[in-house]
């Protein structure tokens, strides 16, 4: 396939900003506008090199308004929290919140393919707590293959085995006894949804 | 000395192999573990990704407990250490966060000062015990073990352990149990965390790279200090074996096992029966004798 050479150009108006307030306002991303550009932040991701954007380019993506490629990008749902970027960075920008920031927006407009398991896994995770107060790795692992990829359930039994065979599968759940638990949910329903 | 005990979700579910050893050692070295009443899940790495002031609540509620305790918190998981610390951090640093967190807490009934000190049972060993007390108190050296230390991230990213300690100290412990250190580069390097989970084909290379470098060092052992990075490094050895037809194999014990083993604990007090990858081959091979009693 002979590779095309078509410029992709965006003007003024079709540039959003919002994202990069929200990001401004985020605790650890108030200085994306220090970012010096350097590339430390990706040289140091031991999963830049699956990235579509790395992560120097997603911040620069955010401070120009380049909001839908940002939020599309398969790059913000790598991340897998080893805050390698974040110890590193010159400018003191805390990548892996500006990270967690970016999760939060395409989750909040729904941005993802309906199965894909970094999302799903994150939003099972949360109903989970809000019931019990603590996870069951067994459960939330259930859950998510069924609404991702339930086809690789056929191929998860033998580790359920071993692991049930070992009395590592707990197949009740952990909850926090009930009056502590009751506090839990309405500090949860307090602190609620953003002002 | 006591310690309210912060143990996670994992130490009751896939990880109690690791708690049970946990209290054998601490039980052998004079500490004591007292589990907080009431905790909750800490929120780990996936809560922040839909909701970040709830995530902070999680933890926040946890400390707060603590504080009514009074005691440091001891926390065995990286992942639970590491968002405890930050909570602390953060509502130290942002007084808006502080303000919303404390509201939300209040209408429990509970309050944050800040106090608290969270720390990882490692932590603990080394300050607490120390390298030369240990190497005393050790009954059965683990003679002729090649041991690779793995820390994964988030012990000491993105925040630093107290008194300047750092991984080379830590190193030490493995020749006080009387093994051979095997000088591991990749020691804090990335597991793959929930990736090997979700966007499994590029979690795997992960865990992968980890043991080829390791099986390459020959390393017998791979000792680890973190139960969400003990049972990512366990459970896919199998897979790159089958596939790749690469011999991987090596058994990822957590780090009070292994510290279980030398003083002489009973091995069905420190779960080894419950690792995927038996520590049995290491065992037949260099069989960990009684030192004779000094």
């Amino acid at each position: 396939m002979s590779p095309s050479f078509q410029p992709s150009v965006k003007y003024q108006k079709q540039l959003k900003r919002d994202l990069a307030a929200e990001i401004l306002a985020t605790p650890g991303g108030e200085k994306i506008y220090s970012c010096l550009q350097c590339g430390t932040c990706g040289g140091s991701c031991p999963l830049s090199g699956y990235m579509d954007f790395t992560p120097r380019q997603l911040i620069g993506m955010v401070r120009e308004g380049f909001k839908q490629e940002v939020i599309e990008s398969f790059s913000i749902w790598l991340c897998a929290s080893c805050y390698e970027c974040t110890v590193r960075c010159p400018a003191g920008i805390h990548v892996t919140d500006v990270m967690y920031a970016l999760k939060r927006v395409a989750i909040r407009e729904g941005i993802y393919p309906r199965r894909f398991p970094v999302p799903v896994l994150a939003k099972e995770f949360m109903r989970m707590l809000k019931s019990t107060g603590r996870t069951n790795e067994f459960w939330l692992a259930f859950k998510m293959l069924v609404k991702t990829t339930p086809l690789k359930l056929l191929t998860m039994w033998p580790l359920g085995l071993q692991m049930l065979r070992r009395g590592r599968l707990c197949l009740t759940f952990n909850r926090i006894p009930k009056p502590a638990g009751e506090s839990l949910r309405q500090m949860l329903e307090s602190v609620g949804e953003r002002q | 000395m006591a310690y309210t005990y912060f143990p996670g979700c994992c130490m009751h579910g896939f990880a109690r192999h690791c708690q049970d050893s946990l209290y054998a050692v601490f039980n052998a070295l004079g500490l004591e573990l007292r589990e907080l009443k009431d905790w909750n899940c800490c929120g780990a790495t996936s809560y922040i990704a839909v909701d970040e002031y709830q995530a902070f609540t999680l933890a926040a509620r946890n400390l707060a407990l603590a504080e009514q305790a009074g005691l440091e918190v001891v926390a065995p998981c990286n992942a639970c250490f590491m968002v405890l610390k930050k909570a602390q951090d953060y509502l130290a640093r942002y007084s808006n966060l502080r303000e919303r967190i404390e509201a939300a807490l209040a209408r429990g009934g509970l309050q944050y000062s800040g106090t608290v000190q969270v720390r990882h049972p490692l932590e603990i060993v080394i300050e607490k015990i120390g390298i030369k007390a240990l190497r005393e108190k050790v009954k059965r050296p683990l003679k002729g073990w090649n041991v690779a230390p793995y820390y994964g991230c988030l012990l000491t990213r993105p925040y630093t352990l107290r008194n300047g300690m750092t991984l080379e100290a830590f190193d030490q412990l493995i020749p006080a149990l009387g093994a051979n250190l095997v000088d591991f580069e990749l020691k804090d390097r990335c597991c793959g965390g929930s990736l090997t989970g979700t966007i499994e084909e590029v979690g795997d290379r992960l865990v992968y790279i980890l043991l080829h470098e390791a099986k390459r060092h020959n390393a017998d052992v791979l000792v680890t200090v973190c139960p969400l990075c003990q049972l990512n490094v366990e459970t896919h050895q199998k897979q790159f074996i089958r596939r790749d037809r690469e011999d991987v194999n090596i058994p990822v014990p957590y780090f009070t096992q292994l510290i279980g083993l030398a003083l002489g604990i009973p091995e069905k007090d420190l779960g080894l029966d419950r690792l995927l990858v038996p520590l049995d081959r290491v065992l037949e091979e260099h069989p960990a004798e009684l030192r004779a009693a000094a």
